[in-house]
């Protein structure tokens, strides 16, 4: 179950059309390192963790990539909206135009299509959070990139707000690999209500 | 929005971003008594300001977490329509 909060996590207040910050951040919305790809990475790998806490870890870090998700849908929105088609044209975005218009869809910034192909659930617990590290390093790399790309102050807040989401995961995935190594290694029990040892 | 709203969604956004940051903590280490208390302080403050908002501006939430006045919550601003 999920309960909306009709609030974003952290506010973004862009006041004037830009339509070439509106492309480039289509990157974190259906990008392979977008805020998309981070929820539903998480939220699919939970299922299979063998351990209490690093479900409760994915759950909520899941959830709170999905509030990322509509940070930058509600940025894309407003660096588009008032945006006229010549330019949209004059940002590369005319392609994008003409099938979404001014709507929000998620496509990487060249527009090629959001897939599950850039998530990953091996239902190995030390391989899927081990790729999550990574989806945190890669989506951090992605924010400075898109940071070093304008000087837009009303685009650069929000950005390092994100920014700073993505070390603080990074570093809560690292716990929770290492209560898996700790599980299997023996060194410490498993926090689970059925709990199974899958490993010698 | 009137300023006062503003002020008032900026609270419950930095309370609420309090307990998302020691929820998250407290998943992988739920046995902190610390930040158990911590927890538990910002989770009042955020409980209280959600009260004020929703007596006076009507409900932020819906499915039932706020005093439930559909209309209000529908025609309340989209959160990426407050420019």
């Amino acid at each position: 179950m999920w309960i909306y909060e009709k609030r974003l996590e952290y506010p973004v207040n862009i006041t004037k059309p830009d339509p070439r910050m509106a492309k480039l951040l289509l990157a974190q919305y259906g990008g392979p390192d977008s805020e998309l790809g981070a929820a539903l990475r998480y939220l699919t790998q939970r299922y299979s963790m063998p351990d209490d806490r690093v479900k409760a870890a994915l759950t909520d870090i899941g959830t709170e990539e999905l509030a990322h998700y509509e940070m930058i849908g509600a940025m894309i929105r407003q660096c588009m909206q008032g945006a006229t088609c010549a330019e949209l044209d004059q940002a590369g975005l005319s392609g994008y135009y003409v099938i979404h218009d001014h709507g929000v869809f998620p496509v990487d910034p060249n527009g090629v299509p959001f897939t599950t192909a850039y998530i990953a659930c091996t239902g190995d617990p030390i391989a899927d959070l081990t790729e999550d590290m990574a989806a945190e390093q890669k989506a951090r790399a992605t924010y400075e990139h898109l940071m070093n790309m304008t000087g837009n102050e009303q685009i650069l807040e929000p950005l390092y707000f994100l920014r700073e989401r993505e070390v603080v995961h990074f570093q809560r995935f690292g716990e929770c690999l290492e209560i898996i190594q700790g599980i299997y290694n023996g060194r410490s029990s498993c926090s689970c209500r059925n709990a199974r040892r899958r490993r010698p | 929005m009137d300023q006062d709203r503003l002020a008032l969604l900026k609270r419950i956004g930095e309370a609420r971003f309090t307990c998302v940051e020691l929820n998250l903590y407290l998943d992988t280490h739920p046995d902190d008594m610390a930040a158990r208390a911590d927890f538990n302080t910002y989770s009042d403050k955020l409980q209280t300001l959600l009260d004020t908002y929703t007596s006076t501006y009507g409900p932020l939430m819906n499915f039932g977490q706020c005093a439930l006045d559909t209309g209000s919550y529908v025609r309340s601003p989209w959160p990426w329509e407050t420019v």
